[in-house]
Order: C-alpha cells, then sequence, then structure tokens
C-alpha cells in the first residue's frame, strides 16, 4: 500500500485504533497474569494461615511435647496436646487401606493394560472414573452402615466405630486411583517392548510382570504415594466410621480420631475463635499439609527420577 | 509321541520346554482369571453398595422430601434447605472458578513464557490439585471466615468449593487447548489477528468441550464435598430458606442470599448419619442416593462429551 497517497486523518486513526489495541492487548494479558498467579497466592494463603494460627498454639505446647506426648486430650482439665495420638489414627486407617487397594489397584491396572480388551477397557475405565467421583460422605455411611455390621458378623467384639472398616473402605475409594494412574504409565511403555517379548515367546504374564512392570515401575510407585497421601487427607470416611476420640493406637479393631476427624470434630462444636482449641486445628492442619506435601514431592521426584526415556 | 526307553536327551528336554510352556499359558490363564474376578468383584460391591443405598433411602423418595425443611421427627424432615443450598453454593462456586480457572489456563498454555515465574505457577498449580480438602476448609476459616469477615455464609462456602475446583478447571484448560494445532494460531496471526483476537475467536471456542468437561467434573466434585464446608462451620440444622436471588422488583437481582447461613446436601446427610435414630439413616441413605445419582449423572456427561469430543475433531 502507498502510504503518502493516504490522507492523513486516515493514517492517525489507524494509528490511534493500533495504540489502542496494543493497550487492550497489554491490559488482557495482564489480567490473565493475574488469574494465573492466583494459584500462587492460594499457596501463599494456606502456608500464611496455618502458620500464622498456629504459632500462638506452639507458644502454648512445647514443639517437643506436640511430636513425643502420646496423649490428645484438648476438652480435659489436664490438656495434652500430643499429636502422635492423632497420627497413630492417621498411619492405621491409610495402613489398612493400603492393604486393600495395592494389591486390588496393581491388579487391576496389569489386567487393563495388558489383558483386557479393547472394548472391555473402555468400558472399565469410565467405571473407574466414575467412582472417583463419588462423594466420600457416602462411603462413609458404607462404613458406618454396611461394612462394620458385617466384620462384627465374623468378629462380634468389634466396636460401632472401628479403624478396620473405615480402612477398608478407604481402601476400596483409593482402589480406581491407583489404577488408573498405573495402568496410564503401564501403556505409556512402548509397543515394540511387548513385542520383544512376545518374539521371544513370553506369555502375557511374563511379559506384564517381568517387562512392562519394571518399565513402569516409577509411575506405579507414584500411583502407590499419591494414594497414600489421599488415605491421609482422607477425611469424612474416618470421621463417621472410625470414632473421634484420640487414642494413641495401632489396633484396626478400636476406634481412634485421626488429624482430619479431630479438625472435624472441634468444627463442629462451638468454636471459640483466638482459643487454644481454634489453634489446635492449625497445628493439625499443618502437621497434615506438611505430611501431604513431602508425600506429593516424594511421589514428584520418584517419577522424574526414574522414568525412563524411551 | 513313541515312548521309548532309551529317550534321547533331546526328546527329553523338548518334553521339560512343553511342561514349562504348558505352566506358563497355566499362570497366563490364571492371571487373567483373577484380574477378571477383582474387576468383577469390585463393580459388584459398589453396585450392590449402592443399590442398597438406594432402596435404604427409597421410602422417603417422595414430593415431600424435597419440600420440607429438616426437622427432629425424621418422618417429616426434608432436604429443602440442602438443594437450596448446594445450588446457590454451587452458583457462586462457578462464578468464580470457571472464569479464573480459564484465564489461569489461557495465560500457562498461550502467553507464559518458559522461565521462573510460569515455574513457579505451574508447580503450585499441580501442588494445589494435591492438598487435601480439609485443608482447604481451614484456610477458609481463617482467611473467609474470620480475616475478610464473610461469616459461615453462601459467599465463604462458594468460594472455598472454588478454590477446590480451580486446579481441574485450569488442567482441563490447558489439555483442551493444546490439542489445537499450531497451524489454526498461525492462520489467524496471518490475517492480522492480535494475540488476544487469536485466543479469544479461536483457542477458546475450539477448547469449549474440554473446558466443559473439566468444569462438569470439578461441579460433581464440589457438590459431594463435605470436610471443607464443615470445617468453616457450617451450621447443620438450617430451617429456613436465604433470601431469592431473583426479584420482582428492580433490580431484579438481590445478593443478600451471599452472606446468609445455610446447609449442604452433604452435611445434611451427614448429620442424619450422626443421629442414633434408625429413621433419620433412612432420610441419610435417601440424600447419598440423590448425591450419587447427581454426581454420576454430571461425571457420566462429563465422559461422554470427552469421549465425543475426542472421536469428533480430526485436525
Amino acid at each position: 500500500m502507498n502510504t503518502s497517497v493516504m490522507p492523513e486523518t486516515i493514517i492517525s486513526t489507524r494509528l490511534a485504533k493500533n495504540f489502542r489495541r496494543n493497550i487492550m492487548e497489554r491490559m488482557i494479558e495482564f489480567a490473565l497474569l493475574c488469574s494465573a498467579a492466583f494459584a500462587v497466592f492460594v499457596t501463599c494463603a494456606i502456608v500464611y494461615v496455618l502458620v500464622s494460627e498456629a504459632i500462638p498454639f506452639f507458644q502454648h505446647v512445647s514443639i517437643y511435647d506436640f511430636l513425643t506426648d502420646t496423649v490428645w486430650t484438648p476438652n480435659y482439665s489436664i490438656k495434652h496436646y500430643g499429636i502422635m495420638a492423632l497420627i497413630s489414627g492417621t498411619l492405621t486407617t491409610t495402613f489398612i487401606a493400603l492393604i486393600v487397594a495395592v494389591p486390588l489397584g496393581t491388579i487391576t491396572a496389569i489386567y487393563l493394560s495388558e489383558f483386557a480388551s479393547h472394548k472391555v477397557r473402555e468400558t472399565v475405565k469410565p467405571i473407574l472414573e466414575l467412582l472417583v467421583g463419588v462423594p466420600t460422605v457416602v462411603f462413609g455411611y458404607f462404613a458406618l452402615m454396611l461394612v462394620t455390621p458385617l466384620l462384627q458378623k465374623i468378629y462380634p467384639d468389634l466396636p460401632l466405630f472401628n479403624m478396620l472398616g473405615a480402612g477398608i473402605v478407604m481402601g476400596i475409594m483409593i482402589v480406581p486411583y491407583i489404577a488408573s494412574l498405573a495402568e496410564d504409565s503401564m501403556r505409556a511403555v512402548p509397543m515394540a517392548m511387548r513385542e520383544g517379548a512376545y518374539a521371544m515367546g513370553a506369555t502375557r504374564f511374563q511379559t506384564a510382570i517381568r517387562v512392562i512392570t519394571p518399565a513402569a515401575i516409577s509411575g506405579i510407585i507414584a500411583a502407590y504415594i499419591l494414594a497414600i497421601s489421599r488415605a491421609v487427607g482422607e477425611t469424612m470416611i474416618v470421621a463417621i466410621a472410625a470414632g473421634q476420640q484420640p487414642t494413641f493406637t495401632f489396633n484396626p479393631i478400636e476406634g481412634a480420631a485421626t488429624i482430619t476427624s479431630y479438625i472435624v470434630s472441634v468444627a463442629l462444636g462451638d468454636l471459640e475463635h483466638g482459643g487454644i482449641g481454634y489453634q489446635s486445628i492449625f497445628a493439625a492442619g499443618l502437621t497434615l499439609l506438611i505430611m501431604t506435601l513431602l508425600l506429593n514431592i516424594l511421589g514428584h521426584m520418584i517419577r522424574k527420577k526414574y522414568r525412563e526415556r524411551y | 509321541m513313541v515312548k521309548n526307553k532309551k529317550q534321547p536327551a533331546v526328546i527329553k528336554d523338548l518334553e521339560s520346554i512343553r511342561t514349562m510352556i504348558r505352566r506358563h499359558k497355566r499362570n497366563d490363564l490364571i492371571f487373567a482369571a483373577v484380574g477378571m474376578f477383582v474387576i468383577a468383584s469390585l463393580t459388584i460391591t459398589l453396585l450392590v453398595l449402592f443399590l442398597d443405598l438406594i432402596l435404604d433411602g427409597y421410602p422417603r423418595f417422595t414430593l415431600d422430601f424435597f419440600t420440607s425443611y429438616p426437622s427432629r421427627k425424621p418422618e417429616i424432615a426434608g432436604i429443602l434447605s440442602a438443594w437450596v443450598g448446594s445450588s446457590l453454593v454451587l452458583l457462586v462456586t462457578f462464578f468464580v472458578a470457571v472464569p479464573l480457572g480459564i484465564a489461569a489456563g489461557v495465560y500457562l498454555e498461550e502467553y507464559a513464557k518458559k522461565n521462573w515465574t510460569s515455574d513457579i505457577i505451574e508447580i503450585n498449580v499441580s501442588n494445589l490439585a494435591g492438598v487435601p480438602s480439609i485443608i482447604y476448609g481451614l484456610l477458609a476459616l481463617g482467611l473467609f471466615v474470620y480475616a475478610f469477615g464473610l461469616g459461615q455464609s453462601i459467599l465463604s462456602a462458594g468460594l472455598t468449593l472454588a478454590l477446590l475446583m480451580l486446579p481441574i478447571v485450569i488442567v482441563s484448560t490447558r489439555e483442551a487447548i493444546r490439542a489445537i494445532p499450531i497451524h489454526i494460531r498461525e492462520a489467524a496471526y496471518a490475517v492480522g489477528a492480535t494475540k488476544w483476537q487469536v485466543v479469544y475467536d479461536h483457542v477458546i471456542q475450539y477448547s469449549y468441550g474440554g473446558i466443559l468437561t473439566g468444569v462438569i467434573i470439578g461441579m460433581a466434585r464440589a457438590i459431594g464435598e463435605t470436610a471443607p464446608i464443615i470445617t468453616i462451620g457450617a451450621l447443620t440444622f438450617i430451617a429456613f430458606l436465604p433470601p431469592t436471588p431473583v426479584t420482582v422488583d428492580p433490580p431484579f437481582l438481590n445478593f443478600e442470599w451471599l452472606s446468609s447461613g445455610f446447609t449442604v446436601l452433604p452435611i445434611q446427610m451427614f448429620n442424619w448419619i450422626s443421629r442414633p435414630q434408625h429413621a433419620f439413616h433412612i432420610n441419610a441413605a435417601a440424600t447419598g442416593a440423590i448425591i450419587i445419582i447427581l454426581t454420576a449423572l454430571m461425571n457420566g456427561a462429563a465422559i461422554k462429551l470427552r469421549y465425543n469430543i475426542r472421536k469428533k475433531i480430526k485436525w
């Protein structure tokens, strides 16, 4: 285009339009950046809120007592705040859940990835996704109303609130997580490795166990760790079915509070804002956050470090 | 095979190889059977659990159940305040999480340069997805309820669930955008479009399906979330409705409901589970069945939608 014959007014309106456009572009980019940075803000806010409420708590209770005392009695006249009483419940329910979920989840993953026909896989995977979406309060109902009565038939002395039933249901809940994550990493193993194994005369089972599983092991372990992190942070199942009495015990047939169910039980009562009971749930929450954060970082590292590159 | 007393060594080997092959094939079959058994028993167990829930709650599936307030008498108690509360909380969640999530996803995919800022944002997003939901409840308790003074209101709960839903929307937006080939953008730039025009008129338009999938899954999760809402101290006995959002008089919209007290479906269910009387457990089962059906319908729609997109779009 020959600008020299263009009337000046047109040039200036075009320039003005361009200028407006540039400003708009910049503003939009900035707005989008702010939305993305909101994620950073949320993380900072979580850390800030937990730490700032936990600091006055730790001025009352020394960190040494918090970590080593095994009694948690915030409502008694002699108050003890030993987080181990809550961690023991968390670990026990998590452990039971893993005993249920790891074998079932791994077998499901291997079967779906190496054995199932296309049709079976396309049917089962959506079902797994639907199960991931089931609200945990419903699983809590199952644990209390169906699984515990069933267990009581086998073992009549079992109390109504126990960690065994809660742990088993939690295990059923996390099977789909393990299955779908482990299956994803097994499917990512290139076809050539399977073909190589088959060409040597290996059966599907041999291929799955000796070739595919070792190749996908980083993803499978990461799936386990994610499942642990899920189980540690799970709230409603344990709050409903495991009882809310903080007890230092690793015995699955007893009831005990976990970190999460303690927070729920305090929140259900009258919260005195700023009181030590109020602060204690933030200290418990901080412990939970650190535990899940460490697990998530560990899972991330394993996936990154031991990933085979093809 | 001819039985021979003086069998050559080769044939003996062959025999042992055959046994080995048979053994391995048998193992193969055994594992296939075990795998099928595990999947079938899992599916059947859960199916039985859900059916049981629905059958337990079946006597309460009446119109009255949906139009009555909770009550001390289980037979006349209903979930009116709970489903209205759930809808209003989700309304807030939707209007906060969806624009923010899409904007963040678009930024990370289309605008962000590969530098430490975008690295930090990405690490944060994936971290947030792994934070237990009850931690969000504590954040909301400290920040929304007390620091911002929003109280135990619909607004607090909606914002809390929005934070929970945000990573899901961001991740699905990014995945949808990543699937759009570069030549779509190049064509738009070639005819003189600005970056935002490319993003708004093309990238976002073509990724609607994928984003919608994430939004539906996120909303389904938000319906069932209980722990964070209990943590902000939501009351469990609510026998009133929040002020209506839409009025007959101008300006037609009314925002008083945002600061109203509320209850939601999963909390109502939790409340009824914790009562000792069996009649309340029937109410809990009915509420649970409604939540399950709602989330299953939403997740099913999302899965179907994603399947259709994968099938239909060939760039």
